[in-house]
């Protein structure tokens, strides 16, 4: 009897080894991409975060000094500053912005709701580089029409040299910034809202609840979980905004639209300061984690 | 019972919210698709029309003019590839088989190039995502084997990393690797993203195992189970996977801008952002350039809508 057992022991560890094997072979393209790709480099930037690294020469441990640079580096400060005030806009807008725009056209006949779905994504489809640069025209100091229009109904007297202005240029990247962020978000809300249970909201309406009850109390819990996914990746997708930075103002005008994003890419690729801009990244990913770890609190409470 | 009046009253308001928000929602979508409508006019307005201080909403006359600056603004060869010379390093002496050969392409206008550049990048990262990702969901979902936990927790965790984090460490890689300044470091990241592994495993789950087993004990190899019973299954999958690639690795701007620098190498998102720091005032230049950019990709997302929508969803679930 005890025989047997073993026998048959060993036969489902040799089928355990052969599944093992098939699937590392199954899995080993992938992997090779994934690892080398990204794992290692991932390591590698919180390897080089401790050293002071730069092109062409050997990287010189320094333990914690880029951290303690950065530290004190006032312009670090001013771009954790705008990377905050871009976030903590652009993501409540967005989050609300695509939850009124995804539960009007939810109720429109099914053409109408997937026309109006590619149309707010248009933004994110057409390219960050295109989006910029006709961004660029339409801001313009002398052939803009924000400042045409803006005479036109007598909203501003003289031309705005938008983004020029240290007053006006970070206002205008988080504009520019929500028109391409909505589009994923109406999605998920759009196909939230339809997989709600519909034989409950019609209970409710039936008691004589009133829409807004009905959206409030029935529609938004059971959406929890889309929302929380959004505010996720909305806030991921706010603070690696660079391609808008780069292109149009390269953190100025006086680093008033400098972000984190940019000047680690600033350090990295103007200064080659790549220990630097390590540290700078690490700092970013923490960052990044402990807002999606509040976000995830907040949400299963409630 | 209900007061009728009260009823009228209520369907009254429901009503004049609902046509309120029709109107909002098309005047938004106005504004949304502005950009888009003054990129494509741009492109076909004269340099006046461009310069106007009172904007011109309407081309009065479409021209090519900025078409054929951007074609004549810089040229680059059709395609250029090299095969190594084969070398042979052996007992303390190379021996050198024949020599490099270099195969060029006639010379073309560059943002040709570039767009040549652009597709081979996005359908390379694309076909190459699928083929890994399918094979990798397929096991991570159906198969139990050692160390499976901690590659779905790595997987997880990365995709929920802010990418640019990676891109310093990437780019001294590629330079050892001596791909730098090649598309390959720009596609291979996109190969090793997660994302696709992450979709097409929660695919792969809503397959019933049984038909898994099936073809199992009717004595197909796992190749063969993998390739006539799952990956047909997973078409749609695979199918919002590709869409979705080819769309996030067309617009991949920070990649392309720190690992392409030669002007042959150049992919159009970024070649359009060169012409735009060396001519940042010639509009009519620049729109056209961004049409050219846009254009194609923006009709790849209308035909193919329906499988892009439901990779963003099925990427959400449990996300």
């Amino acid at each position: 009897m005890a025989n047997k057992n073993i026998v048959l022991n060993m036969k489902s560890r040799k089928l355990m080894m052969r599944e093992t094997v098939t699937s590392y072979l199954f899995l080993t393209p992938f992997l090779l991409f994934f690892v080398g790709f990204v794992i290692y480099p991932m390591f590698m930037c919180i390897r080089t975060s401790f050293f002071e690294s730069t092109l062409g020469e050997k990287d010189v441990f320094i333990g914690l000094e880029n951290y303690r640079t950065l530290y004190n580096d006032p312009v670090f400060w001013k771009a954790l500053k705008n990377t905050m005030i871009i976030v903590f806009v652009s993501v409540p807008v967005t989050c609300a912005f695509s939850l009124w725009v995804a539960s009007a056209i939810a109720k429109m006949p099914v053409i109408a709701t997937s026309a109006f779905r590619c149309i707010f994504y248009l933004p994110v489809v057409t390219g960050s580089v295109a989006v910029t640069v006709v961004w660029k025209w339409m801001y313009n100091n002398y052939y803009g029409i924000f400042n045409f229009l803006g005479k036109e109904m007598g909203l501003i007297e003289k031309n705005i040299n938008w983004l020029g202005d240290e007053k006006y240029a970070l206002w205008c990247i988080i504009l520019i910034l929500l028109t391409t962020s909505v589009g994923q978000p109406i999605v998920l809300y759009v196909s939230a809202l339809d997989n709600v249970d519909k034989s409950l909201v019609e209970a409710a309406e039936v008691d004589g609840a009133t829409p807004m009850q009905a959206f409030w109390k029935i529609k938004w819990p059971q959406m929890m979980p889309t929302t929380l996914y959004i505010l996720v990746i909305t806030t991921i997708n706010s603070f690696q905004c660079f391609a808008l930075i780069q292109l149009l103002t390269a953190g100025g005008p006086n680093n008033s639209t400098m972000t984190i994003m940019y000047y680690i890419y600033y350090n990295a690729f103007k200064l080659y300061k790549y220990g630097y801009g390590n540290a700078m990244g690490v700092i970013l990913a923490i960052i990044i984690a402990i807002l999606s770890a509040v976000q995830f609190k907040l949400g299963e409470e409630k | 019972m209900k007061n009728p009046e009260r009823l009228d009253n209520k369907l009254n308001g429901e009503k004049i919210y609902s046509i309120f928000s029709y109107v909002v929602v098309i005047i938004f979508a106005f504004l949304f698709t502005f950009p888009l409508y003054w990129i494509i006019t741009g492109t076909f307005k004269t340099k006046v029309e461009i310069l106007a201080t009172e904007p011109v909403w309407w081309p009065s006359e479409w021209v090519l003019t900025n078409i054929e600056n951007l074609m004549s603004k810089r040229s680059a060869p059709l395609f250029d590839f090299t095969i190594p010379a084969l070398k042979i390093s052996a007992f303390g002496y190379v021996f050198k088989l024949g020599s490099a050969i270099t195969i060029t392409g006639p010379t073309v206008p560059a943002a040709i190039r570039w767009l040549v550049n652009t597709v081979f990048m996005s359908v390379t990262s694309m076909l190459l995502t699928c083929l890994t990702a399918a094979m990798a969901g397929y096991v991570l979902a159906k198969k139990r084997f050692w160390g499976k936990t901690l590659i779905f927790t790595l997987v997880v965790c990365a995709m929920a990393l802010p990418k640019q984090v990676i891109l310093i460490p990437l780019v001294r890689e590629m330079s050892a690797l001596n791909l730098y300044d090649t598309i390959w470091a720009v596609i291979f990241p996109i190969v090793g993203w997660p994302f696709g592994v992450f979709l097409l495993k929660q695919f792969a789950e809503g397959i019933p195992t049984e038909m898994v087993e099936a073809c199992r004990i009717d004595g197909a190899s796992e190749w063969r189970t993998f390739t006539d019973v799952m990956f047909p299954m997973i078409k749609p999958g695979v199918g919002a996977c590709a869409i979705f690639t080819f769309i996030n690795s067309w617009n991949d701007y920070f990649m392309q801008l720190i690992m392409l620098t030669s002007t042959k190498n150049l992919t159009i998102s970024l070649g359009i952002a060169t012409m735009q720091a060396e001519n940042a005032t010639d509009f009519g230049l620049l729109m056209a350039g961004s049409a050219l950019a846009s254009v194609p990709i923006i009709i790849v997302f209308l035909i193919f809508q329906k499988y892009f929508t439901k990779g963003i969803t099925m990427g959400a679930v449990k996300g």
